[in-house]
């Protein structure tokens, strides 16, 4: 029951911020808060007190076990149900949204002063989408979560946006993402009703559920096109180079909390998406594909970092760098390996912190500059109080500093995918270089230099030091001590890896198995 | 565990808690407060460090270590933060915290009244911090931790003075060309752990003999590798180019990052992974290659610099080719004393030029200095000591002993090709310092800012240029690096035939140069300057001070097409080609927009057209 209450929490904060509205601009503010600590107070709650070590399920589809499961039928003539489960991978990941979402909230406080109750409604929606989506394990139930993200982060988008560089409008960055999302989305459906189709072909019965449709017998072509149908929807949504194009306007064009909740949690869902139900519905096609995803994953790593170099908008900059750090996860998530699958969590998590402290940094910023054109920027360090400090500690972050958590979670990435395909792992370790390319210009760009003027500009008031400190803390705490957020997926990570490596064909045994023995 | 260990920590963790007072403390700290928070946590960390010397000798001098818990672990990958004494990392932790205590208070005489000098301290116990590690680390994720960390305090500092432009673009350059050194090591350090399945340091050494034999093509990869990374760290050619840039940041930050310990980070890293080297002899021999090359290549380029921070930069590149050149030949040892002369008397030798550069009001071009020797005695001598301990001045020097016995390893290893390079080297160096010696501080005063020098006072700048001073001397090089044990012996242990010659010759080259100098820039000076005026002397010097254009190479080769490249993307072209689809979709609905006219004639006529399509399609479809 508790898992329900942890996807309708926020949808009823929302409704609450929206009518709390005409009591003052600061009710809907501190609703907003008060849910979404609400939500992380649970994750928290559930995360002490259950275990998440389960060992880690055999093929079979009958032994899969959720830590905890909600489940009431919805439409029984097509086998379809509310069926919530969590496990720990998804439970990482809620506690993630409920942090981030505090922050979105945080973020906004100053910069959002037109229809507030409006804004957190959407901004809560988007969050206890999100929570659907991570909880969600009927895929029917599942689609309608993924969709249910995307109205309210149009809104977001389009009423609440700024104009973009070079005369773009937000209503137009908006339209692109809802086209680029919904299409995709769209691919999704048609798979899953496919699979479903099978599922009753070979069953004469029709179920959405996960369980049911983990085994169904597939041939090979059609099991490539119906994991492509997956991948594809997914992939828009990571994003994977070519299908990046949304992101930089979304992101540019989006208020600060709708940045943040994007490049924090909106991304992790695509590669939640993957882990989830692309890598386990389909392991022997996934299998086959691997190789190019892992060249798609290289691709997005330079092509991003590469544009990152060439942005002239700090938001636009920082979207390309998501891209280039969303590679690594493609190309962990296809290693087939658990160091680098729990790699990928790590990453997640640790992107989710450094992305939203930069864009949080970049909204501050805007706050004091009005401007987000990093060529009247120039020589500010040492005249906004600590916030030059606290944007070197993400930049450094970001660039894969030892020390931070992207440091560990790409360094797992490519330890665990080398024994595998040492040509990706050798050639992605050449991004380290570019990361620090862009990483720098940031710097460089914004802080020092010469300076335009002299004038003095405010420095971080309580509410925005005590966000990017703690932020910062926590992308330190597990850069030096991940232990408790590997611990709690590595059943998980287990048994998507257990899949993987199931399908591979008798005689091949992976380099890592032959490494270990080295020991 | 000894009582030692459970000290240990302090070494690194007195620095961190420095970075943290200063840091939070948001710039209301005082200046007062800050040198002294700045100056006193990397002293203590030096006392604990002493003490734990004291009792290290006073044991058996066994390796000890202290795992402070588990980084990460998943399956068999289980680096953890987990620390290792023995001889080398104890050597190293004196250089880093005794040194850099004296670094830091000449510091704070050198940063007196300048803005932001919280944020200086702050960097620099940092970096104290990152390079304990680096060299306490019982792991090589632990050590890449140290490695990264000193890395970007390099950046910070380099680039301290952020105002000017320029000092950025040498931080940038720096931090990236060390970057692609880091790769280089990442990629090693992934090869490792996939053969061996470990990372632990002592564990890779002992089982990398049975896992590998000599001259497998994976452990020359990993040697490979490894060296990579110690070029880009140890600026060695061809990863060099950054070192001579790095001189924006202030001189005590030369002295301490720049001369003494990160640069010789790469030396430290090949001497620990010495088990790895020693598998692939051609790789050993490489580096001892590129040693010798690049202490000619930085030998010649400092003949030519007029910058005294510049000429200072060169010298230490050249230097380090020493170390790669005794590593080379398998003188483990050997590399690792010179290593530590080097870090007395180059810093010496920069804390002297910092003493010269703010009493002259930040003029640190030669051409424009001169005469300075009754002025600055202190400084004065700072550059006598030190440039006799550099250029090897026989007996009486710290850098004699060192640089001989590097020597002497290479002809018992007989290698007789970088034997003479390292002699010739020496004739290098002696020519380059006496005359910058000469041009700093003989002759006439070039300017203002020469004879309105100011000579330094008090502790703070007295007491480092004096103790270094003293170290740079036979006496530092009576300090013998417990090294026995931890290094396999070196090939000069087994012979010692004709081992007094060459103590001779060494001696002699190094007399000779610096008699030929003093005769050259004190007696034919006008003689140079028309040599050098045009002709093939002055291509010669233009060569020699763009360093053998170097520079020049990379920015045409990598950094042009990387600039077009950016150019040529920054609109996102793969985002565009998606527009199209945008595009034709409004194309064609202003091409059908265009039918929808409202005059019923023409709808009449292509409703007519179209009936007739359709029937002679059915009509003759059937």
């Amino acid at each position: 029951m508790i898992l329900l209450w942890l996807v309708l929490v926020p949808f009823i904060g929302g409704l609450l911020c929206w009518q709390a509205d005409r009591w003052g601009e600061k009710a809907p503010r501190w609703i907003a808060l008060i849910t979404m600590m609400l939500v992380l107070i649970m994750t928290l709650v559930l995360w002490l007190q259950g275990d998440y070590q389960l060992p880690a399920m055999n093929a079979g589809a009958d032994s899969i076990r959720w830590a905890m499961e909600w489940k009431v039928p919805w439409i029984p003539r097509f086998g379809i149900d509310v069926h919530l489960a969590l496990d720990g991978l998804s439970l990482v990941l809620i506690a993630l949204t409920g942090f981030l979402g505090m922050l979105a909230v945080l973020c906004s406080w100053k910069e959002i002063d037109d229809r507030i109750g409006f804004f957190h409604l959407n901004l809560l929606f988007i969050l206890g989408g999100v929570v659907g989506v991570f909880l969600a394990i009927d895929l029917f139930l599942f689609f309608f979560f993924w969709e249910m993200m995307l109205v309210p982060m149009y809104f977001l988008i389009a009423l609440w946006g700024h104009s973009g560089s070079e005369g773009k409008t937000r209503i137009r960055a908006a339209i692109k993402f809802f086209i680029y999302t919904q299409a995709s989305g769209l691919l999704m459906l048609v798979a899953i009703l496919a699979l479903v189709f099978a599922h009753h072909a070979n069953t004469g019965e029709y179920s959405f559920s996960y369980a049911d449709l983990l085994q169904t017998p597939l041939s090979e072509n059609m099991a490539m096109v119906l994991m492509l149908g997956f991948f594809i929807a997914f992939a828009v949504k990571l994003p994977v180079v070519p299908l990046h194009g949304w992101l930089p306007d979304a992101h540019a064009q989006a208020p600060t909390a709708g940045s943040v909740d994007l490049a924090g949690i909106l991304l992790k869902t695509a590669a939640y998406g993957m882990l989830r139900f692309a890598l386990p519905l389909f392991p022997e096609a996934s299998q086959t594909f691997a190789p190019i995803a892992m060249t798609l994953g290289l691709v997005g790593v330079f092509y991003g970092a590469v544009l990152a170099c060439g942005q002239r908008d700090i938001k636009r900059l920082i979207a390309y760098t998501s891209i280039s750090h969303m590679g690594f996860v493609l190309i962990g998530i296809y290693s087939g390996s658990e160091l680098a699958l729990q790699g990928v969590v790590v990453l997640m998590v640790a992107h989710a912190f450094s992305a939203a402290g930069l864009f949080i940094m970049s909204g501050q910023l805007f706050e004091r500059l009005n401007t987000r054109d990093l060529q009247e920027m120039g020589g500010l360090w040492g005249r906004m109080g600590s916030l030059p400090g606290f944007s070197l500690c993400f930049v450094a972050a970001s660039l894969g500093m030892p020390g931070t958590a992207n440091f560990v979670g790409e360094f797992m990435v490519l330890f665990g995918t080398f024994p595998t395909a040492p040509v990706v792992v050798i050639i992605g370790a050449c991004g380290m270089v570019f990361a620090a390319i862009y990483s720098l210009i940031l710097m460089q760009r914004v802080y020092f230099g010469p300076s335009l003027n002299d004038q003095k500009f405010e420095g971080l008031d309580g509410r925005e030091f005590t966000m990017l400190l703690g932020i910062f803390a926590l992308v330190v705490l597990f850069g030096l001590y991940p232990q408790p957020l590997l611990d709690t997926t590595s059943a998980v990570m287990g048994e998507v890896q257990g899949l993987f490596q199931g399908s591979l064909p008798a005689g091949s045994v992976p380099m890592s198995s032959l490494a270990g023995g080295g020991q | 565990m000894g009582v030692s260990m459970s000290y240990l920590p302090l070494t690194f963790l007195l620095p961190l808690l420095g970075t943290f007072i200063l840091a939070l403390s948001r710039g209301h700290m005082s200046e007062r407060g800050s040198v002294w928070v700045g100056v006193s946590s990397v002293g203590l960390a030096a006392l604990v460090t002493a003490f734990i010397t004291i009792q290290f000798m006073s044991g058996d001098q066994s390796a000890q270590t202290l795992t402070l818990w588990t980084w990460i672990s998943v399956g068999n990958f289980t680096p953890t933060i987990g620390l290792a004494l023995d001889g080398l990392s104890i050597t190293m932790l004196g250089i880093i915290t005794g040194v850099g205590f004296l670094i830091h208070l000449f510091a704070a005489w050198y940063m007196r009244g300048e803005e932001g000098i919280t944020r200086f301290f702050a960097y620099m116990n940092l970096f104290v911090f990152s390079m304990v590690l680096l060299v306490l680390g019982d792991n090589l994720m632990l050590l890449f931790l140290g490695w990264e960390g000193v890395g970007i305090c390099s950046y910070l500092l380099i680039g301290y003075y952020y105002r000017d432009s320029a000092n950025g673009a040498a931080a940038f350059k720096a931090f990236l060309i060390t970057r692609i050194g880091d790769v280089f090591l990442a990629i090693g350090l992934f090869l490792i752990f996939a053969e061996l399945g470990t990372l632990n340091i002592a564990a890779i050494l002992e089982q990398a003999p049975a896992h590998w034999a000599t001259g497998d093509s994976l452990v020359r990869w990993a040697a490979l590798m490894f060296l990579g990374g110690a070029l880009g760290k140890s600026a060695q050619l061809p990863l060099h180019t950054w070192l001579a840039d790095a001189m924006a940041g202030p001189t005590p930050v030369s002295a301490l990052i720049h001369a003494a310990t990160m640069v010789t980070a790469g030396v430290y890293l090949i001497a620990r992974m010495h088990g790895i080297f020693d598998l692939a002899p051609d790789v050993l021999h490489l580096v001892g290659v590129i040693g010798a090359a690049t202490l000619l290549m930085a030998g010649f380029a400092a003949l030519a610099q007029t910058d005294i921070k510049r000429i200072l930069a060169y010298s230490t590149m050249s230097q380090i080719g020493y170390m790669f050149l005794a590593l080379g030949v398998g003188a483990y040892d050997s590399a690792i004393f010179h290593l530590m002369t080097h870090a007395f008397f180059k810093a010496l030798l920069f804390l002297s030029a910092g003493a010269v550069i703010v009493s002259c009001h930040h003029e640190q071009d030669m051409r424009k200095l001169g005469g300075l020797w009754r002025r600055l005695p202190l400084a004065y001598m700072g550059f006598i000591v030190g440039g006799a301990a550099l250029s090897a001045l026989p007996l009486v020097t710290a850098g004699f002993y060192s640089k001989d016995d590097i020597l002497w390893q290479s002809l018992a290893a007989d290698q007789k090709g970088l034997l003479l390079a390292g002699l010739v080297g020496a004739l290098l160096t002696s020519l380059y310092t006496v005359r910058l010696i000469i041009g700093t501080f003989h002759g006439e005063m070039k300017s203002d800012h020469a004879r309105n020098a100011e000579p330094g006072r008090g502790l703070q700048h007295g007491l480092p240029l004096i103790l270094l001073a003293v170290l740079s001397t036979f006496i530092g090089a009576m300090i013998h690096p417990p090294l026995s044990g931890v290094l396999p012996a070196s090939p000069g242990e087994s012979t010692e035939a004709g081992h007094t010659a060459l103590e001779l010759i060494a001696a002699g080259t190094a007399i000779a140069g610096i008699a030929l100098a003093a005769w050259l820039f004190l007696r034919k000076r006008e003689a140079l300057a028309r040599l050098v005026s045009g002709g093939p002397g002055a291509s010669l010097w233009t060569l020699w001070n763009q360093a053998w254009g170097f520079d020049l190479l990379f920015d045409r080769l990598l950094v042009r097409p990387f600039r077009i490249l950016v150019f040529i993307l920054r609109r996102d072209i793969i985002d565009a080609l998606f527009g199209l689809v945008a595009s034709i979709t409004k194309g064609l609905n202003a091409g059908l927009t265009r039918t929808q006219t409202g005059r019923v004639r023409t709808y009449a006529t292509s409703m007519v057209l179209g009936a007739t399509v359709v029937l002679i399609f059915l009509a003759f479809g059937q």
